[in-house]
């Protein structure tokens, strides 16, 4: 069970099983999405079958809260976003399904069940559970994606873009040994 | 700031040799050196997933662990392994190397005989075209289906982000749009697409600083860009030019020719009388040197006559001798009327310098009976078409014959494809 707050932000502080990863984020890394700039406050590492990936809690300097996912070094910035309609149900969502909000067409691309493995840092939320979670995740032909979060009920929508590892001008990263 | 040491080597599980993990918590296994055997690298005990009888070691083209500066990031070569297609019974396999970055991820280096391309995964969703034939799109860019194969993992070294097996089988479908090509591959539940580049071997020795030469290229690979592509665009490109040049020039000496008339009489030639050769008149052909048009008009019928023609200059005495052959003939017959020949004829005699000339005739009939009245036009400066027509059918080689490489080159490459011609 999660209960959110909004934009209220709770310290939720370092939980010990978050599994030790090598994502060269960290909280307190800086960086700039669409020439907005921002610091990392918190993490979310979830996992699931084949792996784990963390979802990075962005404060940005005007306010406004985002997300960046490190998915096996492959980058991408989102935000929750409240479409006309409640997202399609979990039995209509499969491979290859297609939606379209705010003028852009997604497709159902990975069907994904994963679950808290740990949090770090400030996190709109202050509990979580460690049950299982449906993610849906949808692209669009420009490089614009969506998730379908089903850990609330309605679920949430999170839509954003792939992002290149320059393009965010990240500073404050970790440092690892021999590479510089 | 926390600083991530190396991760410390450690031993195999199942033959005990040293080992090294490159690709610190990304690699989900790993493959010992010394035996063979894939390792779980997220096993704290590192649990042996495979374990092989045969222990063919290889050396590797690219060597595990190296470092190079490729495409301004640094990136080193943390695992390897080959992949095998079978195509009418025939086994074809190429080779792929995983290059990863702490912060920038991972990248390929795939090479298929002395073919090499750069991978990156694509992360936009290529969208499929409806049309004849299967295409997709990406980034505006539109690429054709090229082959559909079962691609077996047949040999492994190094570290890999995602549970490596050999005698893995997976669908790879190639998409191609020179000098990139679109590779798909998954199951049904999941598609992952990625985009590689042709890229010369020689700028991956420099990179990562190999010694020698890479392989030497053999065949027409899927994305190899068409190395007569721009030439042969180019020639095309001079060529229509060149005609449109050509067009004006014919054009303008059809408007600056003089054609000027400077003799012109009416003869009559009766066979068995003499004598049977005349000399005209002098005449005066003035300017630079240029063309001489003579113009013979005849009333020939059911005849023929050849005319030897002597084209004399009066100042030097050089002559130019030249004969013409005119026949007319017609009838009628269960088709209605019909004619042969012609009665009129006309040469050119080109580059003519200025000076006083005059001709002289000597004409014959075939028939003796008849009298022959013919006409004489000498005309000065006369634009002839067919030389222009000449020039056009010479520019018109370089580019048919670098069509033909191009669209040769386009025929082998599509020989490897699904969509190969038979037959021939």
């Amino acid at each position: 069970m999660i209960v959110r707050h909004g934009v209220n932000l709770d310290l939720v502080g370092e939980v010990s099983d978050l599994r030790e990863d090598a994502s060269p984020v960290q909280i307190g890394s800086e960086g700039v999405f669409d020439g907005k700039a921002f610091v990392v406050v918190g993490r979310i590492q979830y996992e699931h079958d084949l792996g784990s990936w963390n979802e990075w809690h962005l404060l940005f300097n005007d306010g406004s809260g985002g997300w960046l996912a490190d998915a096996q070094l492959e980058y991408a910035v989102s935000f929750l976003t409240k479409p006309m309609g409640p997202p399609p149900a979990a039995e209509h969502l499969f491979r290859g399904a297609r939606f379209q909000w705010f003028g852009v067409l997604y497709e159902v691309t990975t069907i994904t069940k994963a679950n808290y493995r740990g949090v770090q840092g400030e996190l709109p939320f202050e509990y979580w559970g460690k049950e299982r979670i449906l993610f849906v995740d949808l692209r669009s032909p420009d490089g614009r994606f969506a998730t379908i979060d089903f850990s609330e009920s309605p679920p949430l929508l999170f839509t954003g873009r792939a992002v290149e590892f320059d393009e965010l001008r990240l500073k404050n990263l970790r440092q690892f040994e021999d590479w510089t | 700031m926390s600083t991530v040491g190396k991760v410390k080597g450690l031993n195999c599980k199942n033959c005990g040799a040293a080992m090294q993990l490159r690709g610190f918590s990304y690699s989900l296994t790993v493959v010992c050196p010394q035996c063979l055997s894939i390792l779980d690298a997220e096993d704290p005990n590192f649990k042996v997933l495979q374990r092989f009888r045969q222990k063919e070691r290889r050396t590797l083209k690219l060597p595990l662990g190296r470092r190079g500066k490729w495409k301004g990031i640094t990136y080193e070569i943390i695992g390897f392994q080959e992949r095998t297609i079978t195509v009418e019974g025939v086994k074809y396999s190429w080779d792929e190397y995983l290059l990863f970055n702490p912060y920038q991820g991972f990248r390929y280096l795939t090479e298929y005989q002395g073919h090499w391309n750069d991978v990156r995964t694509v992360r936009a969703l290529p969208e499929r075209v409806l049309g004849t034939k299967p295409t997709v799109r990406v980034d505006g860019k539109r690429f054709r289906h090229f082959q559909k194969a079962t691609a077996e993992t047949t040999y492994v070294m190094g570290e890999f982000p995602w549970r490596v097996e050999r005698g893995e089988r997976i669908t790879v479908n190639d998409y191609i749009a020179p000098p990139l090509i679109l590779s798909s591959e998954g199951t049904d539940d999941e598609q992952v697409w990625s985009a590689g580049e042709y890229t010369d071997g020689r700028e991956i020795w420099k990179a990562f600083e190999l010694p020698g030469h890479p392989p030497h290229r053999s065949g027409v690979f899927a994305n190899q860009p068409n190395p007569h592509l721009r030439g042969s665009s180019s020639l095309v490109q001079i060529f229509v030019l060149m005609t449109l040049l050509l067009i004006a020039g014919l054009l303008s000496a059809y408007l600056l020719q003089e054609n000027k008339l400077v003799y012109r009489s009416n003869f009559l030639y009766q066979p068995g009388q003499s004598p049977t050769a005349i000399a005209t008149p002098v005449f005066e052909l003035e300017g630079r040197p240029s063309s001489v048009e003579l113009e013979i008009r005849t009333d020939l019928s059911n005849n023929w006559a050849y005319f030897s023609f002597a084209f004399i200059n009066d100042d030097t005495g050089e002559a130019l001798d030249f004969g013409r052959e005119i026949s007319y003939y017609s009838g009628r017959d269960s088709d209605g009327t019909w004619t042969e020949g012609s009665r009129n004829d006309s040469v050119v005699l080109s580059g003519v310098k200025a000076g006083r000339y005059y001709l002289r005739i000597e004409p014959e009939a075939g028939s003796n009976s008849k009298a022959v009245t013919y006409s004489l036009d000498v005309h000065r400066d006369v634009t002839r078409p067919l030389f222009f027509f000449l020039a056009w059918l010479l520019l018109a080689i370089p580019p048919i014959v670098a069509l033909v490489r191009r669209f040769t080159f386009e025929h082998t490459r599509w020989q490897e494809s699904d969509y190969a011609s038979y037959g021939d």
